[in-house]
C-alpha cells in the first residue's frame, strides 16, 4: 500500500504537468478513411531539428509541419513509383526568386498568401531569424548549411517584409538545393522570441515540444516513445491540399510485429521495410499490400579500404580485392535484389557523369590472384573486416560473403563487429578500421558532393584516409561549379576515372529504400532524406 | 506496533549504503562503456568541431569527479537529469514508463501464480503421476522458450491467423484516448474515470503480453510450490493433522499450504524483480512503452542520465519489494522476526 500511495501522489503531480500534452481526439476520429496509420521502427525525440541531439526520424516532423523557401519537385520512375526530382526546384514560401549576374546574391519574393498557424503572415524577418538559428546552433544543421555556403547570420538580409536576400562569398550550384533540405525551415519568430530567455535566445526549450510554423500539417499530439499525430492545416495554400486529414505515426520496435500489422490492415503504411519482407509481402497478401521504393540518390554501399594500413596502400592490392568481391551473391543475399548493381562497368574511363555508376570490376578470382602476385603478395595476408552491428541486416551477410571470397585468393579475414553506438567514432572520427563496410549517401545529388565528403582527405566520410592532390584540386574547383559549365563534365569524369583506378572505396550496389502500404494508399514518394512526406499521400475510399 | 515500525525504519536505513553503491557503480560503468554520447548526439554529418560543441553542451568535457558531484547534487534536489535521447527529464520518463511495466509485470505475475500454485499443489499431492509429469512439461517449456518467441508465436496465432486479439500496438488502441492520469496504471485509471469502453480496451491489449510473461514466470513458482508442498506434506505436523482425523482439504490448505507459502513468497519477490528487467523483450514485441525498452535504448545511445536513473529506480524498487515481502513474512510467520 505504501508504494501505491507514493505513486498516486507523484502521479497526481506529474499528471498535472502532463495535461498540456494530452490534446483530445474524439474517439470517432473522423473514421478510418481520413486517417493514415503509419508504423515506424524508431521514434522521434524532438520536434525541433536544430536542437542538439535530435535524431534522424525527427527530420520527418520538420518536413511535414514546417515550410521552407523552396522544395524539390516529384517525378515518376520507370516502374511507376514516385520519387523526388533533384533537378526541379519549386516554390514554397518563396513564390519567385532571382540570382544576380555574379551569382553571389539570391533574392526571394515571399508569397503574400504564406501564413503561420496563428494567422500572421510569413515575413522576411521570420526567415532571417530561422536561418540565423540554423547556422548559430551548431551541430549537424550548421554543417549542412555550410554545404550551401551559408555560415554567418550576416549573409541573411530581410530587405523588406516580403523580400529576403542571401549573400554568398562565391557563386555555388549547391545553395539553391540546400534551401530545399529539411534544415532551413521557417519558424514563427514572433512566437519563438516571446518564449526565448537570456540563457536560451533561440527558444530551444520551447520549440522542442511546441512547434511554431506554417506547414501543411500540425502536430496535435506527441507521446514520446509511443506515437505522434499530425493533423492537416486547412489554411495551407503553398501546395496541393494534402489528401489525408490525420496521420498517426506509431512506434513499433519489432519488425515482425510491424509486418503483422500491415498484413492484417491495422496499419496503412510501413516505412523502410526490409528488402526480404518487401519481396514476400506483395505475393503473400495477394496485392492487398503494395511496395513502393526507389534507389537512394547519391548513396552507395561500399567496401572501404584504409590506406593507413599496409598492404592497402598498394593500388594493386586494392584492385585485386575489387576483383574478388562476390558482387552477384551479395546483391542476392544482402539486398534481396533491391539494389542497383555498381559493378560490371565496361570501361576503365567513365563515359558519362551519371552518379553513382557501375565501377569496371566484376568477380574474377583469376585476375585478382594475378594482381596480388604483381603486388608481391601471392601468399596472401591477414586482415580484419569491421562492420556496424546497427546495420547488420545488410552488412552481416555482405561481410560473410566477402570473407569467404577473399579466402579463395589467400586473404584471411577476421570479422570485427562494432556496436552502432561506437561505429562512428571508430570508422569516421578516428578512421582506424583497416577494412570496413560503409554506406554514406549525400543529400545534394551531385557526384562532386559525394567526392567532397568521401574522397577529400580528413573529411568525415573519407574513412579510407585517402589522399590524392589531384582529387583535392578537382573537388575544390568543381564543388560550386554549375553543371552547365564546360569544365564540369570534364572534371567529374576525371574524378570518377581516378576513383575507378584507385578504388579506396569499392562500390557494391546502390541501395533501395522501400515502403509497404495498403492498396488504397497513393501518392507515396521516395525522398533523399529517407523520411515520410505525408503531404502528397491520399487514401482512396476504404 | 511501534517496535515493528522502528524495525522497518531501521531496515530501510540499512538499504541506504547499497543504494549509494548502486549510484556510484552505475555512474562509473556507464562512462566506462565504449560509445561516446557526444558523437551519437552530434548526428549524421558532424565533424570534430561539432562533436566538441555537443560535448560541451552536454557537460561531458568536465572531469568524472566533477560530473559525479553535479549529478548527486541534482539527485538530492529531485532532479534526475535530462534524457539526451528523448529530451525529457528522466523522472518524467520513468514515471511514465514504470507504471506501464509494473502493470504488465504485476498482472503477468498474478496469472502465473494463479496457474502455478494449483499446478504445484497438484503435482505435490500426486507425485510421480501424469499430473506431475504434465506440470514438469509445462514448466520446462515455459522457461526454455524465450519470451520474444512465445510472444511472437502468440501474436501469430491469435492476432495474425485468428484475429481474436487486438493489434499489438501497445497499451491502448490508437483511437482511444488514454484515461486521465492518476496512477499511470491504465486499469485503475479507467475505473477511476468510470469509462467502461477504455477499461475493456486496456484489458484486451493486456491479454497476450501478460500471458507471455506469465508462461515465463510459471516455472520457478510452480517448482517452488511443488518442492515446498512436498516438504510440508512429509512433515510431522501434517502427519499429526492427518492422524487427528482432519479433512483432506483442511490438511492441505490450512496447514500444509500455509507453511509452504513462505518460500513461495520469497521466490515471488525475486521473480518479480527479475521479470521487471527481463520483460524488455516482451515490450519490444508488443510495442509496450515500458521501462525495459527505455533502458535498452538509453544504453545504446550512451544516455548516461537515463541509464543511471533506470538503475537507481530498479534498485529502489528491489529494496521496496523485498522489504514488503519480509514484512508480510513477519506478519504471517510468527517464527520470522524483522531482525537479522
Amino acid at each position: 500500500m505504501k508504494r501505491r500511495n507514493f505513486l498516486k501522489s507523484m502521479g497526481v503531480a506529474t499528471g498535472a504537468s502532463l495535461l498540456p500534452f494530452l490534446k483530445y481526439i474524439p474517439v470517432e476520429a473522423a473514421g478510418r478513411k481520413d486517417t493514415l496509420v503509419v508504423v515506424a521502427a524508431n521514434g522521434i525525440n524532438s520536434l525541433d531539428l536544430h536542437r542538439k541531439g535530435t535524431n534522424r526520424p525527427s527530420y520527418q516532423v520538420t518536413v511535414n509541419i514546417y515550410d521552407r523557401l523552396v522544395r524539390f519537385g516529384v517525378k515518376k520512375l520507370e516502374d511507376g513509383s514516385l520519387a523526388y526530382d533533384s533537378t526541379k526546384i519549386e516554390p514554397e514560401v518563396a513564390e519567385s526568386w532571382s540570382i544576380s549576374k555574379d551569382g553571389k546574391t539570391l533574392t526571394f519574393k515571399i508569397n503574400p498568401k504564406a501564413k503561420f498557424w496563428d494567422g500572421t503572415p510569413v515575413t522576411a524577418q521570420d526567415i532571417k531569424w530561422s536561418f540565423d538559428r540554423a547556422v548559430s546552433l551548431g551541430g549537424f544543421p550548421a554543417v549542412q548549411m555550410k554545404a550551401g555556403s551559408m555560415t554567418k547570420p550576416e549573409q541573411f538580409i530581410a530587405v523588406d517584409d516580403k523580400t529576403f536576400r542571401i549573400k554568398l562569398p562565391k557563386p555555388s550550384k549547391l545553395t539553391l538545393p540546400d534551401l530545399a533540405v529539411p534544415i532551413p525551415f521557417i519558424i514563427n519568430s514572433t512566437v519563438a522570441k516571446s518564449k526565448a530567455t537570456a540563457k536560451d535566445p533561440w527558444a530551444t526549450e520551447y520549440l522542442h515540444k511546441n512547434p511554431a510554423g506554417s506547414g501543411a500539417f500540425k502536430i496535435v499530439r506527441w507521446d514520446p516513445g509511443q506515437q505522434f499525430v499530425y493533423e492537416r492545416n486547412e489554411d495551407w495554400v503553398l501546395g496541393p491540399k494534402p489528401g489525408v486529414k490525420r496521420v498517426i505515426v506509431r512506434e513499433v520496435p519489432s519488425a515482425s510485429t510491424r509486418r503483422a500489422l500491415i498484413e492484417r490492415g491495422d496499419a496503412d503504411l510501413y516505412m523502410d521495410i526490409p528488402a526480404k519482407d518487401s519481396q514476400e509481402i506483395v505475393s503473400k497478401t495477394g496485392g492487398k499490400v503494395k511496395v513502393s521504393g526507389a534507389p537512394i540518390d547519391n548513396c552507395l554501399h561500399v567496401l572501404a579500404l584504409n590506406l593507413k594500413y599496409k598492404p592497402f596502400d598498394n593500388i594493386k592490392v586494392r584492385q585485386a580485392i575489387a576483383y574478388a568481391i562476390p558482387y552477384g551473391d551479395i546483391l542476392k543475399a544482402a539486398a534481396y535484389g533491391r539494389g542497383k548493381p555498381m559493378f560490371g562497368g565496361k570501361d576503365m574511363k567513365p563515359t558519362s557523369v551519371e552518379w553513382p555508376q557501375p565501377f569496371p570490376y566484376d568477380t574474377n578470382l583469376e585476375k585478382a590472384k594475378v594482381l596480388l602476385a604483381e603486388a608481391g603478395m601471392s601468399d596472401g595476408f591477414e586482415t580484419t573486416l569491421s562492420y556496424n552491428l546497427g546495420l547488420a541486416a545488410w552488412q552481416e551477410p555482405t561481410a560473410l560473403l566477402i570473407q569467404e571470397s577473399l579466402k579463395k585468393i589467400g586473404i584471411k579475414v577476421k570479422l570485427d563487429k562494432i556496436p552502432g553506438a561506437s561505429w562512428r567514432t571508430a570508422a569516421l572520427v578516428k578512421k582506424r578500421l583497416p577494412m570496413h563496410l560503409e554506406n554514406f549517401g549525400g543529400w545534394l545529388n551531385y557526384p562532386d558532393y559525394y567526392f567532397f565528403w568521401a574522397y577529400k582527405y580528413g573529411h568525415l566520410f573519407n574513412s579510407s584516409n585517402y589522399k590524392n592532390p589531384e582529387i583535392e584540386k578537382l573537388v575544390n574547383d568543381t564543388l560550386h561549379m554549375e553543371v552547365t559549365d564546360k569544365q564540369y563534365e570534364e572534371n567529374v569524369k576525371r574524378m570518377i576515372g581516378i576513383a575507378f583506378a584507385d578504388v579506396p572505396r569499392i562500390p557494391i550496389y546502390q541501395p533501395y529504400l522501400d515502403s509497404a502500404m495498403r492498396a488504397p494508399v497513393n501518392g507515396y514518394a521516395s525522398w533523399f532524406h529517407r523520411q515520410l512526406d505525408v503531404r502528397s499521400i491520399t487514401k482512396a475510399g476504404v | 506496533m511501534n517496535t515493528k515500525l522502528y524495525k522497518i525504519g531501521w531496515r530501510l536505513l540499512q538499504a541506504v549504503p547499497s543504494i549509494l553503491g548502486v549510484i556510484i557503480i552505475s555512474f562509473v560503468l556507464t562512462r566506462a562503456l565504449p560509445g561516446d554520447p557526444a558523437v551519437y548526439f552530434a548526428g549524421a554529418m558532424a565533424d570534430k568541431e561539432s562533436i566538441e560543441q555537443v560535448r560541451q553542451a552536454l557537460g561531458l568535457d568536465r572531469s568524472w569527479i566533477e560530473q559525479f558531484f553535479i549529478y548527486v547534487g541534482n539527485l538530492v534536489q529531485g532532479d534526475w537529469g535530462q534524457s539526451l535521447k528523448t529530451g525529457q527529464p528522466v523522472t518524467e520518463e520513468l514515471l511514465k514508463r514504470l507504471p506501464a511495466s509494473l502493470e504488465l509485470t504485476i498482472i503477468g505475475l498474478g496469472l502465473a501464480v494463479l496457474a502455478a500454485v494449483p499446478l504445484g499443489i497438484l503435482a505435490a499431492t500426486n507425485p510421480g503421476s501424469w499430473v506431475d509429469h504434465i506440470c514438469r512439461l509445462l514448466v520446462t517449456a515455459g522457461v526454455s522458450l524465450p519470451t520474444f518467441f512465445t510472444g511472437l508465436f502468440l501474436i501469430y496465432i491469435f492476432y495474425y491467423l485468428l484475429g481474436w486479439s487486438p493489434s499489438p500496438l501497445g497499451r491502448l488502441d490508437i483511437f482511444y484516448l488514454s484515461p486521465s492520469h492518476v496512477t499511470g496504471f491504465y486499469i485503475i485509471d479507467s475505473v477511476i474515470a468510470g469509462d467502461l469502453e477504455i477499461f475493456l480496451g486496456v484489458l484486451a491489449q493486456l491479454v497476450l503480453p501478460t500471458i507471455t510473461l506469465g508462461l515465463f514466470a510459471l516455472a520457478p513458482i510452480a517448482r517452488m510450490t511443488r518442492g515446498a508442498m512436498l516438504g510440508a506434506l512429509s512433515s510431522d505436523y501434517v502427519r499429526t493433522a492427518r492422524a487427528s482425523g482432519l479433512s483432506k482439504s483442511m490438511v492441505l490448505l490450512t496447514y500444509a499450504f500455509r507453511n509452504a507459502s513462505l518460500p513461495v513468497l520469497t521466490t515471488l519477490g525475486m521473480v518479480f524483480s527479475f521479470l521487471l528487467g527481463a520483460n524488455v523483450l516482451v515490450e519490444k514485441v508488443f510495442s509496450w512503452p515500458g521501462i525495459g525498452s527505455f533502458a535498452i535504448e538509453a544504453l545504446i545511445a550512451s544516455d548516461y542520465a537515463a541509464v543511471q536513473g533506470f538503475v537507481l529506480s530498479m534498485a529502489l524498487l528491489f529494496v521496496t519489494v523485498n522489504l514488503t515481502i519480509d514484512v508480510i513474512l513477519a506478519i504471517t510467520d510468527p517464527r520470522v522476526g524483522l531482525e537479522e
